[in-house]
């Protein structure tokens, strides 16, 4: 069914005044997780899990904030989806949760699965929940909040993206993101500790190793696909000379889709798992490599859904610990990065956590030429990756890319060569960005940047 | 009808204005205590530096991004509390009846504050016909709300200057106070009560849990 946009099938609601806005059809997308399983749904269950989710689980906030918003559309220039979409209203913040929450409220949830389908398009698909909204929102409404809410209905509709869920099974299952075995989780630490000692010889990954001062954690595409990531750590720590740990056991997975599906439930075991196991190994803190939404769940929403004010182990991540490390002089700068850098400022730990200033004291510690991209700090772009986007996978890839347009101009006017990325999915969302619109750059993760410019002392150094 | 409108209509109103805004404040605080974050995340300080950085015009991003929008907006919140609180005629009425009063803003100076905010309301009538982003959200009721906030001061101007009939005038200016005056708490001008509210839990869970600024 084609998607224009004044369908009353799928907006459901009126769009007031003169003239008529004639919004062009949208492209359809087919995926399994919404087309087939919306076979199933019946109006009777819609109705019963929209009033569920929003008499049980809502409270204070989501009220307040309905009641609230005065429909003035001043978040829509925070959006980059509304920016890079011709100011397409439909991708405006306030637009998004229009064309969900305000239809099923005033509806009372008796929406066909059609609509549910389009529910999880949108609220899946073409948000972040970045947060950035709700710092352009003069009430400070959390729109994301809101979306979140819509993804969480649709998840219990089972109304999902294929490849998203089929992440969050994975997670169910096995405690980790990419149906990552034991046997190839520990197989891939020794191959890596293995090649970290042709560099460093003191490098090692030690197992289990009970009252290390850190824990670090990965995400699972990390030992999957990415694995010297985790070599280059190996190093890092040996120079550094860290006293760490990673977990043999289930646990060692700090990232969380299924926090972004809405499964809160498998969201809560995966953060209780993986700070449980800080707690087993008595470990001081949890580091984590540079990822965002990893970041996001283990010290905001995981907790929070399991009722912890603070996370039970202290959290730092990586920027904030490769900071800790040039800046105490664990680690030294033995020569600079030349080639001009800009930087993807991660939402989940710049808007997440203030990291922005530490991250440019690191980068203008080991880099020559950082070229800062504009509008900076809080204030960034999202990679249009985050929140789950990326991993609703292959077959909204276009749309995202395209949703991010704005996203690929901020870049190209810096004139960099390469993009810092201390998040692993700015760092794929970047990539796809730079590839479609063929900014000629590449990206980089912030320790690949590290290894190449750290002085390893020669009594470390592997002949 | 004069008399009921300026006697027992007067009090109706207030007790419908204050009484539901007392309501709709209890009610959030009651349903906050279901919201597992707000309370534990709320901080005094960190609310109050969000607040100041949008009380005050431009110190927000977004306000410097569209200053005509920024400055109109100020302008009519700003007149919308001082014109009925300081107008000669209203306070005349109010020590008429009970004694107090207070200093006065000049004819002159009312008459052009409330043509401010009636430009104001067209402004933002202009606003959400012309931005597809504020017309895709709009729905008749936001039209309502405008005209049920810029209406006292419409039939007001008229009033004092005279037009149509003047006691019918007056009455319609009464009836919209006390329709505007009912319509705060149960509407989405209920803004007036729960911004502060927002924005500090907003500023709050930016700065005291986030470590990051949301302005």
């Amino acid at each position: 069914m084609p998607r224009t946009g004044n369908s009353e099938e799928w907006n459901g609601g009126e769009i007031m005044g003169l003239p008529a806005t004639i919004l062009p059809e949208l492209p359809v997308v087919s995926d399994i997780g919404l087309d087939e399983n919306a076979k199933r749904l019946t109006p009777e269950r819609i109705a019963e899990v929209v009033n569920r989710i929003i008499d049980k689980e809502t409270a204070a906030r989501f009220r307040v904030y309905l009641n609230t918003c005065v429909h003035c559309g001043l978040c829509s220039d925070a959006c980059h989806w509304f920016l890079s979409n011709n100011r397409d209203p439909r991708f405006s913040p306030v637009g998004k949760v229009k064309q969900t929450l305000w239809e099923l409220m005033k509806r009372k949830g008796k929406v066909p699965p059609e609509f549910i389908k389009e529910c999880s398009r949108i609220a899946q698909t073409e948000c972040n929940v970045c947060r950035k909204c709700s710092m352009y929102c003069p009430f400070g409404i959390d729109i994301a909040y809101l979306l979140i809410t819509v993804r969480r209905i649709c998840h219990q509709l089972g109304i999902v993206p294929q490849f998203m869920q089929d992440t969050v099974n994975s997670h169910a299952a096995t405690f980790n993101q990419m149906w990552v075995k034991q046997d190839e989780w520990i197989d891939t630490l020794q191959w890596q500790e293995e090649e970290a000692r042709s560099e460093v010889v003191t490098a090692r990954i030690p197992l289990d190793k009970e009252g290390a001062d850190v824990l670090y954690s990965v995400i699972a595409p990390e030992p999957k696909i990415l694995a010297q990531l985790i070599g280059n750590m190996a190093q890092i720590m040996a120079v550094a000379r860290i006293d760490w740990t990673m977990p043999s056991f289930d646990g060692w997975d700090n990232s969380n889709m299924a926090m972004f599906s809405g499964d809160f439930e498998i969201m809560g075991r995966v953060e209780r798992a993986h700070h449980e196991a800080a707690l087993k190994l008595k470990v001081k803190r949890i580091v984590m490599g540079e990822c965002g939404h990893a970041f996001r769940g283990a010290v905001y929403d995981g907790p929070k859904w399991l009722a912890w004010r603070e996370p039970p182990v202290p959290v730092v991540h990586a920027v904030d610990f490769y900071h800790e490390l040039i800046t105490s002089g664990r680690i030294k700068i033995a020569r600079k990065f030349e080639e001009p850098v800009t930087v993807q400022e991660p939402c989940n730990i710049v808007r997440g956590r203030g990291l922005g200033t530490k991250l440019r004291e690191i980068i203008a510690a080991t880099c020559a030429d950082f070229r800062p991209a504009e509008p900076a700090f809080e204030h960034n772009y999202c990679c249009g990756a985050g929140g789950g986007v990326i991993n609703c996978g292959p077959p909204w890839k276009t749309s995202r890319v395209k949703g991010n347009s704005v996203k690929a101009e901020q870049l190209a006017a810096t004139k960099a060569h390469i993009v810092i990325t201390p998040c692993h999915n700015c760092h794929s969302g970047i990539e796809d960005i730079i590839s479609g619109y063929k900014l000629g750059m590449h990206v980089k993760f912030f320790s690949e940047i590290l290894m190449q410019v750290m002085e390893i002392p020669d009594e470390l150094r592997a002949e | 009808m004069y008399d009921f409108v300026s006697g027992p209509l007067v009090w109706i109103a207030f007790v419908l204005f204050i009484g539901g805004l007392s309501y709709q404040f209890v009610r959030m605080l009651r349903t906050a205590k279901k919201d597992k974050v707000v309370y534990p995340y709320m901080n005094l300080k960190h609310g109050l530096r969000s607040l100041l950085h949008w009380l005050v015009p431009f110190a927000s991003r977004n306000m410097r991004m569209r200053y005509e929008t920024t400055i109109i907006t100020f302008a009519f919140h700003i007149c919308l509390f001082l014109l009925p609180i300081f107008l000669t005629a209203h306070i005349v009425m109010f020590s008429f009846a009970w004694g107090p009063q207070w200093g006065t803003l000049s004819e002159r100076t009312a008459d052009w504050l409330t043509v401010l905010v009636i430009l104001a309301a067209l402004f933002f009538l202009a606003r959400r016909w012309m931005l597809p982003e504020v017309r895709f959200v709009t729905y008749w009721s936001d039209y309502v709300l405008l005209a049920v906030a810029v209406a006292p001061f419409v039939t007001g101007f008229a009033a004092h200057h005279q037009w149509f009939n003047y006691e019918t005038i007056v009455i319609i200016h009464m009836i919209s106070g006390v329709v505007m005056l009912g319509a705060i708490p149960f509407t989405r001008l209920s803004h007036m009560l729960f911004f502060p509210f927002t924005r500090a839990y907003m500023g709050s869970e930016f700065g005291a849990v986030r470590n990051a600024k949301d302005w």
